[in-house]
């Protein structure tokens, strides 16, 4: 995994940026993700543009008559990580779910629309199945198969997606493996039960298993919720390298984690009926934590709400 | 993220919190073939597992519906057959000689209930409370207990009911209401004694250790947190297990049979399911006729208990859903 690919992707859409923050030099400098800064990055740097991986227009999940969030418009940078943060109740985790249409089997329903590169998510002819081999997710607690080994966790999805060849298999495992920095530990008992590590392993052990499958967009619903502070400044470490590879939309209460491991951030506030979720403020993160635009931004990031 | 270490020699290090894999050469070179190879695997069995989702539908569903013939077959037949027979009278009469039209069945009803509901006061507190002693006492007892639960479900009713013979009818020298609720509470008690028992170990161990940590003790956490807890379960249970017991012949064949009204738990007494069986075996097409409405009357007595155990099942468990637990969505 190296550091600069990001600045190498291709360009294929256009910038879709908030215009929220002034750049007052102008100068985009690569300081903010770059491997040398020439000075230490400001505030107002914005961060080089790399594309939408994904794009969210008017999007809006309802249970019944109960609408959950409404109306939400952002996109996820491709190979950054965002964080969704309000909260609890405010549709964070319900929009993220939406994302790899994981509402379809529980009764939700999604308005707007959603684009994973040139895959419309909500298409007619779309197979949810489709749109979840390129979205992985990682949940709240840590949730490796019980019944299988550490080997056969990370390449069930791998499996379940109709992969036989056990060369790919096994390559694609090590691969993932090492991705989630879980090698090194696991590489003599592959084929013990996955319930031998302890719980920041076992998270890191999903996240391989979602890694395996290639995904381009990579969902986590408070990933270090159950973990101790240990293991979750090893997730967050993680989270911030695999940028290299995926985008990351990540979905925490924990504000310093917001700030810690996201590029960009969604905040999410309840309207003023009191049960719709909505987006109030999307920017690049330092700039939604130090120059908030929206006044409730400001009370909810500096702990005076929320 | 970095973590400042002490060796053993005194230094002060820098470490990395998890330090970085390096992908080994061989894995690195591959990466886009296999990248493409898993995207253009799942791509390609898409419309082959969508097929095999669909078939698998069609199985599902034709199971469903096969499922479903004989039940409605039974509650159709049923309904055609006795339907003819309902009326006001057949409710509040007794049943008359033979060749003499007319004719109801107000004695195997009262004796129904009788029978049942003695059996199920028997039944059911012992079993919710020996449910209880399985689920706080594991242990030896527990497991022999749990176990002989189990063969009870299993023993015919049969024997049920000349168990009950021995007991009760033999020493008194006749039929009783009382040994036929014997046999019944027999019947009813493992059925009891199961439903509960995974009812009330549905109730998670936080609630049970939240209760403790305010100082109750565990009498007062089964009744105020785990029995409360349970109630949906409790009630669904004892009510299929009645259901279960008001349709069951065998054990009254030789504990209670007669056609008698009575309302004494000592006398013999009637029974729907020994009035069907009764009639039934008759020649006369007017003994048939009240055979029919019986079983027409005894379909719909269980179908209504069976609708009650959901009410009042989604009644109570609308209130007690456990706040985190998203269980069944």
């Amino acid at each position: 995994m190296t550091q600069d690919t990001v600045t190498s992707e291709t360009q294929t859409e256009q910038p879709d940026m908030p215009t929220a923050v002034p750049t007052p030099d102008g100068a985009a400098l690569d300081g903010a993700t770059g491997s040398s800064p020439a000075r230490p990055p400001r505030l107002s740097d914005p961060l080089p543009d790399t594309g939408n991986a994904v794009t969210l227009q008017g999007v809006g999940v309802s249970f019944g008559d109960h609408q959950v969030v409404r109306d939400v418009s952002f996109n996820l940078a491709r190979n950054r990580v965002t964080a969704l943060v309000g909260p609890s109740g405010c549709g964070k985790t319900t929009l993220l779910r939406a994302i790899n249409r994981l509402h379809d089997d529980a009764g939700g329903t999604v308005s707007g629309s959603i684009r994973i590169g040139d895959l419309d998510v909500y298409a007619k002819d779309t197979q949810p199945e489709l749109v979840r081999s390129r979205v992985g997710m990682v949940f709240q607690r840590p949730n490796p198969f019980p019944n299988m080994s550490i080997f056969e966790n990370v390449v069930s999805g791998l499996r379940f997606n109709g992969v036989r060849s056990k060369t790919i298999l096994r390559e694609a495992a090590e691969s993932a493996l090492h991705h989630a920095a879980l090698w090194e530990l696991v590489k003599d008992r592959l084929h013990s039960p996955a319930g031998v590590l302890s719980g920041g392993q076992q998270q890191r052990l999903c996240i391989a298993r979602a890694l395996a499958v290639e995904p381009e967009v990579l969902l986590m619903d408070e990933p270090c919720s159950a973990l101790d502070p240990i293991a979750t400044a090893k997730i967050e470490e993680l989270i911030a390298r695999l940028a290299a590879d995926v985008t990351v939309c990540l979905v925490t209460h924990n504000m310093f984690q917001a700030r810690r491991v996201s590029h960009y951030t969604a905040v999410f506030l309840l309207g003023d009926d009191r049960r719709t979720g909505q987006l109030i403020e999307y920017g690049q993160t330092d700039h939604v934590f130090e120059v908030p635009m929206d006044l409730r931004t400001k009370a909810y990031v500096t702990g005076q709400m929320g | 993220m970095t973590t400042l270490r002490t060796t053993d020699t005194g230094d002060v290090v820098v470490e990395e919190l998890l330090p970085a894999e390096v992908l080994p050469e061989h894995l690195a070179s591959g990466a886009a073939a296999r990248r493409a190879a898993i995207r253009q695997a799942a791509g390609r069995t898409l419309g082959r597992r969508r097929t095999a989702t669909r078939a698998s539908h069609v199985l599902c569903a034709l199971s469903v519906g096969i499922c479903l013939v004989p039940l409605v077959a039974l509650l159709a037949y049923t309904t055609a057959r006795g339907i003819h027979a309902i009326n006001l009278g057949f409710f509040v009469h007794d049943p008359t000689p033979p060749g003499i039209p007319g004719g109801g069945i107000r004695n195997a009803i009262a004796g129904s209930v009788l029978i049942v509901g003695l059996g199920a006061l028997m039944a059911i507190p012992i079993g919710i409370v020996a449910a209880l002693f399985l689920l706080e006492r594991r242990g030896r007892v527990a497991t022999i207990v749990r176990f002989g639960a189990d063969v009870l479900t299993g023993v015919p009713s049969i024997a049920m009911g000349i168990f009950a013979y021995a007991l009760l009818v033999e020493p008194l020298g006749h039929f009783s209401a009382l040994a036929g609720c014997f046999a019944l509470a027999v019947l009813m008690l493992p059925i009891v004694i199961r439903a509960s028992e995974s009812a009330m170990a549905s109730v998670p161990v936080d609630l049970r250790e939240a209760a403790l940590a305010l100082g109750a003790r565990r009498s007062r956490v089964a009744r105020s947190v785990v029995l409360r807890g349970a109630m949906a379960g409790l009630v669904t249970g004892s009510l299929l297990a009645i259901a279960r017991a008001v349709g069951e012949t065998a054990p009254l064949l030789f504990t209670t049979s007669s056609d008698l009204f009575n309302l004494s738990p000592l006398q013999p007494t009637g029974s729907l399911p020994l009035t069907i069986y009764a009639n039934g075996t008759q020649a006369f097409p007017e003994a048939q006729q009240i055979a029919w409405g019986t079983a027409f009357t005894l379909l719909v007595l269980v179908l209504l208990l069976s609708i009650a155990a959901r009410i009042v099942a989604g009644r109570l468990a609308r209130g007690s859903r456990w706040a985190n637990s998203r269980s069944k969505r």
